[in-house]
């Protein structure tokens, strides 16, 4: 049976690396992994998508159908909203409780939604994380990402999957230890 | 078992390159195409180089073939028409050391201008073609197109799209093929074109199509997945994928991974063994029309059902969702929520982009027309800026101001002047000619050369005036404003485009001129990794930051005008973002109140 997992967010926010490690380590349990991003002018603060399939059988197709996915992680919270057509029936949605207002909003034309988190909760069974606080705890706002990662790993329960090692030999050996701490905290709250 | 590796199919064909013992690799960067060069340059053993544009580089590496290398180049779909060209010259010749061409198409537009389905190219040029689906194919197709090059004497198409490019899947990891250089051997009726000589290559590029079409009816590319089922499935590149989640068992496959010629008889024998063949594919209907040619005309449907009505859409990427919605006829319900609390994310130029200062001076003007071009600088056409008018392909930003300025003045009392507006790798790429244009039939435009030492858009390439190569080794650094002088351009001037007042003086300045000028606006991409050329020109670039005096600020939203992420307005009162902002100082300009430090 294939995994659909979707991470959604904002050019800038670490989506991409999340994705990375996440393949990386689905590969090592031996799932076939498909992996799809769409990242184009993602770096002017667009919004930025990673698909990510994985089965012990073949994996056609990369991108996530509609209606398909089995959860959604958004890095940021409108995100959540506007992916959420992805999400299949029972499955979960998990949102960092954090606002990057776009271009609409800065510039005064629109204001940032309310109440995004009972809309999804309308629809989904929803996680809110408070990924920026965690991260401060553990000692970096920019590990934020990580424990978004966690929250996928704890919900899909991959925990026997030995992220310690895929983490050190993908990220510099002073920032092991702090991904390591965020992806376990993750995994904590999304139980 | 040899080593897997995850990689993108950009990841995989560079991979490929690597393997096949090529020597030579040229391209010009282009979405989703960039990364296959990046990647290439990587490896050692290839020269690797950025061209000024696609022909170039389609022309060094036909050039690099002659020679005895095997040679390679890549581009975006619509860089091929740049390069169409030679592409269409060289398959009458074919090279020396086999010759691989990579053209990456956009279904469904995600970062470019057109959704042109290149396919054609190789059925127009007569050209041989693979369409990988997946990162090994990608590996697999690209060393395999060197033999065919070699073998048949021909240059050869691989076609991938975005979602070809830009996902992931395994790949086995081989040595490097050894492939010395062929000895270059003097034969001037293969390669000087003049007319008696392309004749005869033409008439062998037929006897080279019999051959192949021959062998595309055998090759291990295009197999048949017989799974007892009286639907049949024919597709190619990422949509036989997609087609596979739809129909899974349940029908049976044709599919095709060497696409020009196609396989007519084994389309035709597929064909007839199925009562109802879907034939799925993005972009045009290319495989379409030959199930039609092959016999399919009553069981085929494609873009068409047998009817001539609409079946699959015309345009647009064909995901399994999409494919699934039109075969069952029952879309996905659409979950209920509020869609309102949904606003849009359009790209934006990045918080101290040295863009946004010319471009809020130039939405001011209400006496210009301004054409753009591609690049980052596109998004001064978006709001707060609204300041372009139009734009199309690389380098048509100059020729297009230079018609739209003679048509403007063939109206007696005409006071509208006209701007043409292009960033530096730009202006390399197809500018230039633009540019002598001007000068050559006494044009009057204004041309602005967005100068921010870079190629930006495409994620920070370089190119000839940086100073640096692909492979990261020092050259020359070509001057911009050193090549406007010798076409012929007497007006030129060369600012800060953070300074607004100075932006604002100079514009008036080249308006006011009853001959062409050429502004340059130089500083560096906010976001470039600053070369010691940078470090040494701008030691203090944002290493600042701006601040709002809560105290002054009366909240009147004018520095909202700049467009800049970083700056918002709450309670009254803007706000900077500390962690965006890098001091480029516009909106403290902008500011009325002197609110901004």
């Amino acid at each position: 049976m294939t995994k659909n997992i979707l991470l959604v967010g904002v050019g800038g926010q670490g989506t991409i690396l999340a994705s990375k490690i996440l393949t990386l380590g689905l590969q090592k349990a031996n799932y076939d992994v498909k992996m799809s991003e769409i990242h184009g002018m993602s770096q002017r603060g667009g919004s930025v998508t990673s698909h990510i399939r994985y089965s012990e059988d073949k994996v056609y197709s990369p991108v996530i159908e509609l209606g398909q996915a089995d959860v959604i992680v958004a890095f940021e919270k409108m995100e959540a909203l506007r992916y959420l057509d992805y999400l299949k029936k029972g499955g979960k949605v998990f949102v960092n409780n954090f606002e990057i207002p776009g271009m609409p909003i800065t510039s005064g034309q629109a204001e940032y939604p309310k109440g995004i988190i009972e809309e999804l909760r309308k629809v989904a069974d929803t996680t809110v994380i408070e990924a920026d606080l965690e991260a401060e705890k553990i000692g970096n706002p920019k590990v934020m990402n990580m424990i978004l990662l966690g929250t996928i790993i704890g919900s899909m329960k991959l925990d026997h999957i030995d992220w310690d090692t895929i983490l050190s030999e993908n990220v510099k050996p002073q920032f092991v230890e702090l991904n390591k701490a965020a992806i376990r905290r993750g995994i904590e709250l999304s139980k | 078992m040899s080593k897997q590796q995850l990689m993108t199919g950009n990841e995989a064909i560079a991979r490929g390159v690597y393997e096949a013992g090529v020597r030579f690799a040229a391209a010009y960067p282009g979405t989703p195409s960039t990364e296959i060069l990046e990647n290439i340059a990587s490896y050692k053993e290839i020269s690797a180089q950025w061209s000024p544009n696609e022909k170039v580089a389609l022309e060094v590496a036909y050039g690099a073939s002659i020679g005895g290398a095997r040679s390679f180049a890549s581009m975006k779909h619509v860089g091929l028409n740049v390069a169409a060209d030679p592409f269409f010259t060289i398959a009458y010749t074919g090279g020396n050391a086999g010759l691989v061409v990579v053209t990456a198409d956009e279904p469904g537009q995600h970062s470019s201008q057109n959704e042109q389905d290149n396919r054609n190219y190789a059925r127009h040029a007569k050209v041989p073609m693979l369409e990988p689906s997946d990162s090994t194919e990608c590996k697999n197709m690209t060393k395999f197109a060197f033999e065919l090059s070699e073998k048949y004497e021909t240059p050869v198409l691989i076609r991938v799209t975005t979602r070809v490019c830009h996902s992931k899947s395994l790949v086995s990891l081989e040595e490097r093929q050894d492939k010395p250089i062929v000895p270059y051997v003097k034969n001037a009726a293969k390669y000087v074109c003049v007319p008696a000589n392309a004749r005869v290559r033409r008439a062998e590029v037929e006897k080279r199509l019999d051959a192949l079409k021959e062998y595309s009816e055998n090759c291990e590319w295009n197999v048949i997945e017989d799974n007892g089922s009286g639907i049949g499935v024919i597709a190619s590149g990422m949509a036989i994928n997609y087609a596979k989640e739809v129909f899974g068992k349940d029908a049976d496959y044709l599919k095709l991974g060497f696409t020009f010629p196609l396989p007519l008889k084994k389309i035709e024998s597929f064909v007839k063994k199925h009562s109802k063949v879907y034939v799925i594919e993005e972009n045009d209907e290319y495989i379409e029309d030959a199930v039609k040619m092959a016999g399919g005309r009553d069981v085929c449907f494609g873009k068409y059902a047998p009817d001539g009505s609409r079946f699959l859409p015309a345009f647009g990427e064909l995901t399994s969702d999409v494919i699934r919605r039109v075969v069952t006829g029952k879309a996905v319900p659409a979950a209920s929520f509020d869609r309102s609390k949904v606003i849009g994310r359009p790209p934006a130029l990045c918080a101290g982009c040295p863009h946004r200062g010319f471009f809020f001076e130039l939405g001011k003007r209400k006496d210009v027309i301004v054409s753009g071009d591609i690049g980052c600088y596109t998004l001064g056409f978006a709001s707060p800026y609204n300041a372009m008018d139009c734009n199309c392909c690389m380098g048509a930003s100059v020729s297009g101001a230079n018609g739209i300025q003679k048509a403007l003045d063939m109206v007696e009392g005409n006071t509208k002047r006209v701007i043409g507006v292009l960033g530096d790798s730009t202006f390399f790429h197809s500018g230039m000619t633009s540019l002598l244009d001007i000068v050559y039939n006494k044009g009057n435009a204004i041309t602005v050369i967005l100068d921010n030492r870079i190629t930006g858009m495409t994620g920070h390439q370089q190119n000839p005036g940086t100073g640096f190569t692909a492979q990261g080794e020092e050259t020359t650094v070509v001057d911009i404003e050193g090549i406007v002088k010798a076409l012929g351009i007497k007006n030129i001037r060369i600012i800060d485009p953070n300074d607004l007042k100075l932006v604002r003086e100079t514009l008036d300045w080249a308006i006011s001129l009853k001959e062409p000028s050429v502004i340059i606006t130089r500083y560096p991409c906010v976001l470039k990794k600053m070369s010691y050329y940078d470090k040494n020109e701008w030691p203090d670039a944002y290493k600042n930051k701006c601040k709002v005096d809560t105290d002054k600020c009366i909240g009147c939203k004018a520095c909202l005008r700049s467009g800049c992420p970083a700056i918002s307005v709450k309670d009254k009162k803007a706000v900077i973002d500390g962690t965006m902002c890098v001091g480029c100082t516009v909106c403290k300009q902008i500011c009325p109140k002197a609110a901004i430090n």
